[in-house]
């Protein structure tokens, strides 16, 4: 015959387990984070190196996200777009990146981080194929930053009245585009955030909250190992 | 022992250790206190920081004292009945002690803290647009921006120039104007003995004079959203040759963006229909 204080024991010990493996899956889950994609890379005499490909759209579209609305970045993986802003990039390794923008122009709250800073070239990008120093900071859509890296890349929006706007994501190459090329090495391994700068949250108070506060839209991490 | 036997002991203990204490507090622990001695901010900072030490040094050794006594003495022997002691309320010496000692403790910080921060120019903490003291002579003004998620620096001095790293010259009078273009964010130069919120709209001032030269954190010390908690940074402190070629490479980097900065200000507030969303 159990007693009835063994009985509670049991059901006290029950329940200290379930709420340490509810515990112990939570912190897995916030240190382990979203699944990366590993960049593929290309290794050669002059060094190994990597192609990042993304697109920014001002709303993700409900095939790709919950919240169809949000802006958002997609990294082509494989040839299909993806919603991942976990990316593993190799470690002292030349870093390509195209960045296809098919959002409006919102503008920089900070007109400083319209100067790309960190990239090859002397700093320089390319935004349709043409090189730049510096953006028109009212011009600007969103910035891609690796901020510990010191890598910053202001990126043009298309204009108001610019043809066969994108609606919604994933966007095809014929829409209206702004194309945005740079380049910069990523150094020694390591764990690194990388977000957008310009409040671009559309419907959030001065764009601050949604995508702009939620990893998987407009910020991410860059794993470089 | 009656009431009164008991609290001369457990005074007497009290006298004793914090005769011993009190010089350990003062010599070897007080010189070690945050945040160090880099900056004149700092310095007073350490110093307050003992003061606060040596005040409740007194207070910490007699609860502990206390404690210890009523477990030795008041302890429970084998068999013994479980019986109250005597209650002290309505114990008239013992309000007037306890009333006494607190009050002069409460009132001695307030006097002590007031003075301090008038004298040290607000020690390092933001003191407003409009600060009651300033220090004398020239100073270096130096505007901190607090954004999502990066701090990044004017000097208006040197043509408004904007940089993405802090470098101070030192032995020079530094004057902090914090503010920010967006949430609330808060500047904290932990080695510098500055801390000084950065709101939307509001020029936050403090001063600081660096003492010695080398590198110091910087973070973030108001909760600011997803990437608070990597809003980090690292400033230098160097001599004022180092701290002009590099001001002034500064100045030849940044001179494509240069044109589109807005006029330097005390405050930095954006057009927030124009630059949101």
């Amino acid at each position: 015959m159990v007693s009835a204080t063994a009985k509670k024991l049991v059901a006290v010990a029950c329940g200290v387990a379930a709420v340490a493996i509810l515990i112990g899956a939570y912190v897995t889950f916030l240190t382990g984070g979203p699944t990366p994609y590993t960049i593929p890379t290309a290794n050669a005499a002059s060094g190994r190196s990597a192609n990042l490909t993304l697109q920014t759209v001002a709303a993700v579209g409900s095939k790709l996200a919950p919240n169809k609305n949000w802006v958002s970045y997609l990294v082509r993986e494989n040839g299909t777009w993806h919603r991942s802003t976990v990316w593993t990039l190799p470690a002292n390794a030349v870093v390509h990146v195209t960045i296809y923008n098919y959002d409006g122009q919102s503008g920089l709250r900070n007109p400083f981080l319209a100067q790309p800073r960190g990239l090859l070239d002397g700093n320089t990008f390319r935004v349709d194929g043409k090189p730049l120093k510096v953006l028109d900071p009212d011009t600007a859509s969103h910035t891609f930053a690796i901020p510990a890296l010191g890598v910053i890349v202001p990126v043009l929006g298309i204009g108001d009245d610019a043809k066969n706007q994108c609606e919604y994501a994933p966007c095809e190459e014929s829409m209206a585009h702004e194309t945005v090329t740079f380049s910069f090495r990523t150094g020694k391994a390591g764990h690194y955030r990388w977000q957008c700068f310009v409040p671009c949250a559309a419907g959030f108070y001065y764009g601050f909250g949604g995508p702009m506060q939620t990893i998987g839209y407009m910020d991410g991490f860059v794993n470089v190992v | 022992m009656n009431l009164r036997g008991h609290a001369g002991r457990i005074a007497a203990l009290t006298v004793i250790g914090t005769a011993i204490v009190l010089p350990l507090v003062i010599f070897v622990l007080g010189p070690n206190m945050p945040p160090g001695n880099w900056t004149s901010a700092g310095t007073s900072q350490v110093f307050d920081n003992t003061v606060l030490l040596v005040v409740m040094t007194p207070f910490t050794v007699f609860i502990l004292v206390y404690i210890a006594y009523a477990v030795t003495v008041f302890r429970a022997g084998p068999g013994e009945e479980l019986r109250d002691g005597p209650a002290i309320r309505g114990h008239l010496p013992s309000q007037i002690v306890w009333l006494a000692t607190t009050t002069a403790a409460v009132l001695f910080l307030a006097i002590f803290g007031s003075a301090e921060l008038l004298a040290s120019n607000g020690s390092g903490g933001g003191s407003g647009p409009n600060p009651i003291t300033k220090p004398s002579g020239a100073v270096l003004p130096v505007q901190v921006i607090g954004q999502q998620w990066e701090f990044t620096y004017r000097y208006p001095t040197y043509g408004g120039v904007e940089t993405a790293e802090l470098v101070l010259p030192v032995d020079r009078q530094i004057e902090f104007h914090v503010t920010s273009l967006d949430a609330i964010h808060s500047f904290w130069a932990y080695e510098l003995g500055v801390k000084a919120d950065a709101n939307p709209g509001v020029d936050n001032i403090a001063f600081v004079k660096p003492k010695k030269q080398g590198t110091f954190q910087i973070r973030c010390a108001e909760l600011c959203g997803l990437w608070h908690g990597y809003m980090s940074d690292t400033g230098r402190v160097v001599d004022s040759s180092q701290f002009s070629t590099w001001i002034t490479q500064q100045q030849h980097a940044f001179t494509s963006v240069q044109r589109y900065l807005p006029k330097y200000a005390t405050t930095y507030s954006p057009d927030p229909e124009a630059r949101a969303g």
